[in-house]
């Protein structure tokens, strides 16, 4: 496993990057993962804490999210001028997912290229082909997987919470709350979650959920695991980022200043850096305001405590009970006669 | 004039095709059940949501908006003369939000965990907002409707054979409980207009955080007042519609008094929906998308369209005082406000990494339609047996 570790790590290749012993030990940096089952709960009491403050809910629970992050959440590099396309990372996702993977002989076939492939309910992760405008004769693969944003889009929109930020920066699925309304889907900026279209009883919403059943057991991501060019760098999502930015630091002709997903829709887990524009990679140009966006200021805005509606409620109430009494011109107790036959006329 | 039961058949020519429309939206139900949803429509992993969202829920919502407005009109502001669209609009409602759930329902991926918002809660979700609130909002209505039923059994309670012998407790049951509605009536009619203006808006905030997603034509932080507003401006004309397609169905003189009055009120309040929205776009400088004159931008010209037209057809005082022409207008509005609906959801969708644009497939149209005969034949069959359109006896 350090052997693997040395690898991933000497991709970095450079005297500077000191990697911490965490990121060596991949025991050690991934113990957190498992003291984190009552995550929600806590996260759901600080929204709740924080809550009482006033209409600015929206952007107090951000900050609420980021408190139960952990400082060592997982961060992985993908760097494009690495990748040399073999689709191995594709064959080791569908193995550890038990979707059906196939043999890994038949991932060196390139004709898939031709066509670009998204993620979908039977590939969590796809590799595509650009063209390179520097070197033709060396193409630029870019691996496309759930980016595990900071503040994710999924998990603030879930109707039923079934979707998790969990503390170490995974994004994960649960299959006993999910309702199948897609609306996920709607809300990914990266397009991600998949469903499984041709299913009437249980269709799963498939996604990248950061191999959270080998991570338990002390093992890396699939991919991780098997890319053969060191293409992905595992670790701490800090240390992740001092690696890019060395690595564009000490190549400045081979990568373009701009490490994506740093800062993206509030940043996100998987990032990557490359030699072309990324907006050539076919990835979205996102701002950095967080994913969620402005909805959860608007919904929280019109909920706040419960007062904008309460209000409203007393505001009606009043208003039929004048229009009530001017209609009996003052005379009677008006009061008592509200609920009277007008009403049961209904 | 009273409201009373219509004193006609079911049957009609009309009603044997409504049947038929219902029976093939049916059997199209039936295969997504047995097959899964990509079975039926043509939704996939770029285009989530189709028709059923945006027509079936989204616009069957708004179209429902008939409901509270004329009972914050009638019962709020108390303008009595009002009360008789009252019942008709409420069976509306009551019958929209049932097929509304009904839509979720068919659409939900799991139908079986749809039960799964009451207890799991998502605080920062806006669709937890809509469903929570339509699921009370859909009980408030049927609570409102009771009094109806009430009305329609007192003092005729008559159960067959051995049952008999609780016909007078029943009628004690059904005494009590209309006593102790009229009583308490006021507080749902309350609750169900603050309802209603809640998750009317939140259906705007939906389709908020598909950010980039969404044509800017339609993608505002100001969503949810467009989408409050514009319900509020189509309350009015879904029950002119309605009421003068009830009077000629069952030949009955229209309430041309009442429903003139609630076209002349629709004037300001379409003419504020479309300030805001025109507002909005003037603001953010989004005219610049419709000088395309792209497939997105004739869509959005249409709805746009129709409601000016509906306005300017409502600014002469004659369009409300005929039939033809105010059931014109009400049409107008309502074809412009789907139209709106339809776009936010589907139009205006058009994500990054679509492979496959979008459109409605024969079984997602097909059930759509017979939704909705469904939805024609039950209003139907309740102002037939139950005392909700008022006429001369």
């Amino acid at each position: 496993m350090d052997i693997i570790f040395y690898l991933i790590l000497s991709s970095c290749n450079s005297r500077k990057f000191a990697p911490t012993k965490s990121l060596l030990h991949p025991r050690k940096s991934l113990i957190y993962c498992e003291h984190m089952n009552n995550l929600d709960r806590r996260n759901f009491l600080k929204t709740a804490a924080i809550g009482a403050a006033s209409l600015t809910l929206g952007s107090a629970s951000v900050k609420a999210a980021d408190k139960t992050l952990s400082d060592d959440r997982i961060g992985i590099l993908v760097d494009t001028t690495a990748c040399a396309g073999c689709r191995h990372c594709e064959w080791a996702c569908r193995t550890a997912h038990g979707l059906p993977a196939g043999e890994l002989e038949d991932y060196s076939d390139n004709s898939v290229f031709k066509k670009y492939r998204r993620p979908d309910n039977n590939a969590l992760t796809a590799v595509n082909e650009f063209e390179n405008e520097k070197n033709p004769l060396m193409p630029v693969y870019v691996k496309t997987q759930c980016m595990h944003c900071e503040k994710p889009a999924c998990v603030s929109a879930c109707i039923v919470g079934a979707l998790t930020k969990n503390e170490d920066g995974s994004v994960t699925w649960s299959d006993d709350k999910c309702i199948g309304c897609r609306y996920c889907m709607v809300a990914c900026q990266f397009q991600i979650p998949t469903y499984e279209w041709h299913k009437s009883i249980d269709p799963h919403i498939m996604k990248c959920d950061l191999c959270a059943e080998r991570r338990s057991k002390g093992q890396l991501p699939a991919c991780v695991e098997i890319c053969p060019n060191e293409a992905l760098l595992f670790g701490k999502r800090s240390e992740v980022i001092k690696a890019a930015k060395n690595k564009i630091k000490r190549k400045p002709d081979t990568y373009i200043n701009h490490i994506y997903g740093e800062h993206e829709v509030g940043g996100t887990s998987i990032m990557y850096i490359s030699g072309e524009k990324f907006e050539k990679l076919k990835m979205p140009q996102l701002g950095t305001a967080t994913a969620p966006g402005i909805s959860e200021a608007i919904q929280h805005g019109i909920f706040a405590y419960f007062v904008p509606p309460v209000t409203l409620f007393a505001l009606l109430g009043t208003m039929m009970w004048v229009t009530k009494w001017k209609k009996t011109n003052g005379n009677g107790d008006p009061k008592e006669d509200q609920p009277d036959d007008k009403d049961k006329k209904l | 004039m009273k409201a009373l039961p219509v004193k006609k058949n079911f049957f009609t020519l009309g009603v044997f095709i409504l049947i038929v429309l219902a029976v093939n939206g049916l059997a199209f139900l039936a295969i997504r059940f047995y097959s899964g949803l990509g079975a039926v429509t043509n939704l996939d992993n770029q285009t989530p949501w189709g028709l059923w969202i945006g027509v079936d829920v989204a616009a069957g919502v708004a179209l429902a908006a008939g409901g509270f407005t004329s009972a914050a009109l009638a019962h709020v502001l108390h303008r009595d003369s009002y009360h008789a669209i009252v019942r008709p609009a409420l069976l509306t409602a009551m019958l929209g939000y049932t097929f509304v759930a009904f839509a979720v329902c068919i659409d939900i991926g799991r139908f079986y965990y749809i039960w799964h918002p009451l207890i799991m809660w998502n605080g920062n979700s806006a669709l937890f907002e809509v469903g929570i609130c339509v699921m009370i909002y859909m009980t408030v209505l049927y609570i409102e409707f009771l009094p109806i039923v009430t009305e329609r059994f007192i003092g005729k309670v008559n159960l067959p054979g051995a049952l008999a012998a609780f016909n007078k407790p029943a009628e004690t049951v059904l005494k009590v409980l209309d006593k102790g509605l009229a009583k308490t009536m006021f507080v749902f009619i309350i609750a169900g207009v603050v309802l209603s203006t809640l998750h009317q808006s939140s259906l705007g905030t939906l389709m908020v955080i598909a950010g980039q997603k969404m044509h800017p034509l339609w993608q505002t932080p100001v969503l949810p007042l467009l989408f409050l507003l514009s319900a509020i401006a189509v309350g009015f004309p879904m029950i002119i519609f309605e009421s003068l397609i009830a009077s000629r169905s069952f030949k009955l003189k229209p309430e041309m008094k009442i429903l003139s009055n609630l076209g002349s009120m629709t004037l300001p309040l379409l003419g504020i929906y479309l300030a805001f929205k025109l507002g909005d776009m003037f603001i953010r400088e989004t005219f610049f998308y419709v000088s395309r004159f792209d497939y997105t931008a004739w869509m959005f010209i249409a709805e746009t369209g129709l409601l000016l037209i509906a306005f300017l057809m409502l600014l002469s005082k004659k369009t409300s005082q005929t039939p033809g022409s105010l059931f014109t207008a009400a049409s107008l509005v309502i074809a412009g406000v789907l139209l709106n609906r339809f776009n936010n959801f589907i139009t205006a969708y058009r994500p990054f990494y679509d492979t496959v644009t979008y459109y409605p497939s024969i079984g997602e149209i097909s059930v759509t339609i017979g939704c909705i005969a469904l939805l024609v034949l039950i209003y139907r069959f309740v102002v037939i047996y139950f005392p909700v359109i008022s006429h001369e006896k």
